[in-house]
């Protein structure tokens, strides 16, 4: 992997290369490649010198303080925010696909349907005066599903996913909890069968309870459709939950990186041990 | 009737307007003509009338009139209401050009929300008078985005409007402004003509132009182009046809207008075309 492992345990590198290069076929082959991305708004504010390599059905969770670039980098990976310098590559069947320099038209194609982006607020991520059916149908209306019957059966479907009430069809996402439209939004991203899925703090703003289930829900998602996430959160509990490897971010740079047990059980970079050990215990 | 042409008033620019606006607005007609559906942004002209009452209609009229022409406006269908007799008494002023309430006899026809029932001809020229161009507007507020969506062709959005019409309706309910697809690549505003119109735009033999003045917008479908209201596979575009026969003319074709004419509530439908509906008055009354 081209990630910048713990300069501390050069070892530790080809011992985490295990996991994805040990499966055969489709899965050895990576799903996205990020070399040397750069995207700077000031001094260390931003993200810079990231590389690393995705592969399917993977888990990667970014994690750091806020304002060390991690929403930026997410940005920049999903297609939202060209960068300085460097480039995304998504491997779609067997060609390779530059982000910014395909067009818009095939960037944004790319993002409705092989791609999806969970908001942190689902306000940003539905469209809040249309009915939750509506906002399921809504990425396969754009890939030219005309029949109503069939995207109100599939819209069913998914609302039975993501454990919201089918009779809650024709409601506005107004009418939800918060909860709930993170529930919707996941199943509005999902609809359309993605590889790969961005998060932003998807749990961020819910209170304990509703968080756990929300993440349960993810956990069974990504198992059942095989989903390769990038995964923003600032909590730590939420990363080791959800994500496969880590990478911590701390003033526009990956300080750290590796599988999740390892780095919050034994954290090498200092930051990444002030991280860890500021988790409140109660 | 045709109205005779009077002398124009003195001090005005023939139809009103500069020759460099009238320049202007034609080239963007131009543009328009050559791509149908697409808006084309032009520099809007203040007119003497009211926002919402025809400017972009107006504007586009004047930059198209000649001596020659004759002029008809309807609004609503009708000759004879306010807005149709005050731009029409305005071209006859500043223009001194010859006026009519016949289809068949006009070269121009200004009309808000509504293509007359007398088939058009070849040669004739649609003019209408567009509140909001943008058919995504009530979707998508943002107008990068929409002038994006545009750009890639990217309608899903129009789907998810007609889909929340069925869900809350049980039908299609967009009765007035029903977006359609023009030359299978834009999507369009066809103005707020009611949708039982919709199918007259598909293949007219006339030139059809549309000019919205607050918006500064025109957009224009060239003779013969295909026009496809969009719809879904289950539930396809139709039109609604009248349950009642107008109760001057008994035409059960035409677009009606229901009327509510005493205190206790007694309805009367009449066509919402005035020309037509005198026209078929008059040949009745010819036959007897």
């Amino acid at each position: 992997m081209n990630v910048r492992l713990r300069d501390a345990q050069p070892g530790a590198a080809s011992q985490l290369e295990v996991p994805a290069r040990a499966l055969s076929g489709e899965k050895a082959r990576p799903l996205l490649q990020v070399d040397d991305v750069c995207r700077l708004f000031g001094p260390e504010q931003g993200c810079q010198e990231v590389s690393f390599t995705l592969y399917p059905g993977e888990v990667l969770g970014l994690v750091g303080e806020s304002g060390s670039g991690k929403s930026t980098l997410l940005s920049t990976l999903s297609g939202r925010l060209p960068p300085d310098r460097g480039r995304v590559r998504y491997r779609d069947g067997a060609d390779w696909l530059d982000l910014y320099a395909a067009g818009e038209g095939r960037r944004r194609a790319l993002l409705r349907t092989q791609w999806g982006f969970v908001e942190q607020n689902p306000r940003d991520g539905l469209r809040m005066s249309v009915s939750a059916g509506a906002n399921i149908g809504e990425r396969l209306m754009a890939q030219g599903a005309r029949h109503y019957g069939r995207l109100r059966q599939c819209a069913l479907e998914w609302l039975r996913h993501v454990e919201i009430d089918a009779a809650r069809i024709d409601d506005t996402p107004e009418t939800f909890s918060g909860g709930m439209r993170q529930r919707l939004q996941i199943a509005r991203n999902l609809v359309s069968g993605p590889r790969l899925v961005f998060m932003d703090e998807p749990t961020g703003g819910l209170d304990v309870s509703v968080q756990a289930r929300i993440l349960d829900l993810l956990r069974n998602l990504v198992r059942e459709f095989d989903l390769s996430v990038i995964l923003v959160t600032h909590d730590l509990a939420v990363a080791r939950l959800l994500a496969d490897r880590l990478m911590v971010m701390r003033r526009s740079r990956i300080v750290e990186s590796g599988l999740t047990d390892q780095i919050l059980d034994d954290p090498q970079h200092p930051y990444t041990q002030l991280l860890v050990s500021s988790i409140l215990q109660v | 009737m045709a109205n005779m042409s009077e002398t124009p008033q003195p001090g005005y620019n023939f139809a009103y307007l500069d020759e460099g606006s009238k320049r202007m607005i034609r080239r963007g007609l131009l543009k328009a003509v050559a791509i149908p559906g697409f808006q084309v942004p032009f520099g809007g002209r203040e007119m003497p009338l009211p926002y919402g009452w025809g400017t972009g209609g107006i504007q586009v009229t004047a930059s198209l009139i000649t001596p020659e022409d004759v002029l008809k406006v309807i609004d609503q269908g009708a000759d004879d209401t306010t807005n149709a007799v005050s731009i029409r008494q305005f071209f006859e002023r500043v223009a001194g050009i010859a006026s009519t309430t016949r289809t068949r006899e006009a070269t121009i026809v200004q009309t808000r929300h509504r293509i007359p029932e007398t088939p058009l001809e070849p040669g004739q020229i649609m003019v209408f008078q567009v509140p909001i161009p943008e058919p995504l507007r009530f979707i998508e507020p943002s107008e990068t985005e929409t002038a994006t969506l545009h750009a890639l062709s990217d309608y899903g959005v129009m789907h998810v409007k007609l889909y929340e019409d069925i869900v809350r309706h049980g039908h299609i309910a967009t009765c007035y402004a029903y977006p359609v697809e023009v030359n299978g690549r834009y999507v369009m505003d066809p103005s707020p003509i009611p949708r039982f119109d919709n199918p007259r735009l598909h293949m007219s033999p006339a030139l059809m132009l549309f000019g919205a003045g607050r918006e500064r917008r025109l957009y224009a479908l060239p003779p013969h182009t295909e026009v496809v209201s969009l719809d879904f596979e289950d539930y396809p575009f139709e039109i609604q046809r009248p349950e009642a026969a107008c109760a001057i003319c008994g035409s059960t074709e035409s677009y009606l207008d229901e009327l509510i004419v005493d205190d206790a509530g007694t309805r009367r439908h009449v066509c919402s075309d005035t020309d037509y509906c005198q026209a078929r008055v008059k040949a009745r009354e010819a036959a007897a």
